[in-house]
């Protein structure tokens, strides 16, 4: 919204030196993230196949809980993200934010899609059908669509950076939304319907399930902050390949 | 729990359980290894035109960073 | 902010700005009343597919009654995102976009301009050939100034949140199949209120808190709608 009302010496910094700074930074990161991504996960899929006890009303069924709850946290947590970075694309300009949010998107989808498809796996068993209009699996639907418009209005012009600066209005927009859509999804839901059958969170979980359920979000945080750096690297070295090329076109 | 039959069949849930612990580790181990490839490949291209295009133009095009120029 | 302020310079304001702002709206209603085509298809298409959907359902009156608020509400959502697409696009073809953003009336005004007259040309057309549809599906006589009312307070919504879309995708490549896109999960609150005012009507029941929720989601829509839409129209003149 500010757009004329940057200082320039300020943008000249963002432009040039945080792109390589953040090259280096993301580089020794990297291993870091990889290996916690690794142990956590590795833990925590021990505990939540060895380690947990089955569940006394679903059985063996909860399992499906340490990667459905995980990657339903990851799918707003990812949207959070992205929100703040699009946020600072805006107002600070900072060519990196706009990066960070077109590398979440796809993972955000990603994890909404996983969070969605082992809800269905989990519901079948204990509801009796791959899909209800459950609340919260509708706003987590409307959540994936919203990933969905994201990428595809990032990738929806030849500038990439108005397809950044697009797709961040948007997610703003979608941030204001989203306790809306939650909030109405939710009354539709018990206008339409008796309460949920199955009432799974709440404090009262016990402590040999939460613990795999806390490692393996974890583990689902380092993924993502894993192959987010990732993905920025490539997005990086894609706009230096750019540059190069037309410096070849223009410089022939 | 006893012997691995009975770990692997879930308690009749294998059916459920078993695919959503292999659609997870699919995507999430798919989509690191397309970031992967893509960021390898981009890099080999990058390497390939900066040896072709010399110095003088590699310095110039490495100052914008992660901008492309308008 | 900022640049807001220094674009306008010092503070002239007041009628300058709402004699451009309906000069804006006069010439866009102008726009609109010429190309009659247009003004018809969003009607066109909303008394249409509500014509056949009993077609595909079957004839019997208490199925239609108990489905009519859902089917009319999404039929005028997609005659409403019919009309969208074409909101900002004259503008930004012929250049009048650009001299939009030069001039002493703020962009945000501009935006909330130009949702009005959209909705005066696709909105209120639908409002008023609701009746019409309505009748098809034998609404009973006390429902119908609830569906009216419900639809006075969201067509508008639609039209606002529409316009940031419309906006955001303002030279975009694909820009026809990304404004359903964009719009359905943000038009998802709007329908379920629109409906559940009638349903609650029909029921017996008062369809005040809903007819409340609705007008709360236009208050809400109105500022996000200027303040992004605004921003979206900087970006594509950039």
């Amino acid at each position: 919204m500010s757009d004329l009302a940057r200082p320039p010496a300020g943008s000249a910094l963002h432009r040039f030196a945080s792109p390589a700074r953040f090259l280096r930074l993301a580089g020794s990161l990297q291993p870091w993230l990889a290996g916690g991504t690794l142990l956590c996960l590795g833990v925590g899929l021990y505990l939540a196949l060895f380690g947990s006890p089955a569940d006394y009303q679903q059985g063996e069924t909860v399992r499906i809980m340490y990667v459905h709850v995980p990657a339903a946290w990851m799918a707003l947590f990812v949207y959070l993200c992205i929100a703040l970075a699009s946020a600072s694309l805006l107002v600070w300009r900072h060519p990196l934010a706009g990066l960070v949010a077109k590398a979440s998107a796809p993972l955000g989808a990603a994890f909404t899609f996983l969070a969605l498809a082992t809800g269905s796996l989990w519901g079948k068993p204990m509801w009796g059908t791959w899909w209800e209009w459950d609340g919260r699996m509708t706003s987590v639907l409307i959540l994936f669509f919203l990933y969905l418009g994201l990428i595809a209005l990032t990738n929806a012009f030849e500038s990439p950076e108005r397809g950044q600066r697009a797709s961040a209005v948007l997610a703003l927009v979608g941030v204001v939304n989203l306790p809306i859509i939650k909030f109405s999804v939710d009354w539709w839901n018990t206008l339409h319907q008796p309460a949920s059958v199955m009432r799974l969170d709440g404090p009262t979980i016990d402590p040999s399930m939460l613990w795999p359920l806390l490692i393996m979000a974890a583990g689902f945080t380092f993924y993502y902050l894993w192959v987010m750096l990732l993905r920025v690297r490539g997005e990086l070295v894609e706009a230096r390949l750019r540059a190069l090329q037309r410096l070849e076109t223009e410089g022939r | 729990m006893g012997g691995i039959e009975s770990f692997l069949g879930m308690g009749g849930y294998a059916a459920f359980v078993w695919p959503a612990y292999l659609l997870a580790a699919a995507v999430m181990g798919g989509f690191w290894a397309v970031s992967r490839a893509e960021l390898k490949r981009r890099e080999r291209q990058l390497q390939e035109l900066e040896q072709r295009g010399g110095g003088r133009r590699r310095r110039r095009a490495e100052g914008p960073g992660g901008q492309v120029p308008r | 902010m900022v640049s807001r302020a220094r674009e306008q310079g010092p503070p002239q304001a007041g009628p300058s700005v709402t004699t451009a702002l309906s000069a804006l709206v006069r010439r866009d209603l102008r726009l609109a009343l010429r190309q009659r085509g247009d003004l018809l298809t969003a009607v066109l298409f909303f008394l249409l597919t509500a014509a056949l959907f009993p077609f595909g359902i079957g004839p019997e009156p208490n199925l239609l009654l108990r489905i009519a608020p859902g089917i009319l509400w999404v039929t005028a959502l997609l005659a409403v995102l019919l009309s969208l697409e074409r909101l900002f696009l004259a503008d930004g073809e012929d250049g009048s976009l650009d001299l939009l953003l030069v001039s002493p009336l703020p962009l945000e005004l501009a935006v909330l301009g130009k949702v009005l007259v959209h909705w005066l040309s696709s909105g209120l057309p639908i409002l008023l050939s609701t009746p019409l549809a309505a009748l098809l599906y034998g609404l009973p006589a006390e429902a119908l100034p609830v569906l009216l009312l419900a639809l006075a307070l969201g067509t508008p919504t639609l039209s606002l949140l529409g316009a940031t879309a419309a906006a955001l995708t303002l030279g975009a490549r694909r820009g026809g199949v990304l404004l359903p896109l964009l719009t359905m999960p943000l038009y998802v609150p709007v329908v379920i209120f629109g409906v559940a005012a009638v349903d609650a009507s029909l029921a017996g029941l008062s369809a005040r808190p809903h007819l409340l929720l609705l007008a709360a989601l236009l208050a809400a829509a109105l500022p996000v709608a200027a303040l992004a839409g605004a921003a979206a129209l900087r970006q594509a003149a950039e």
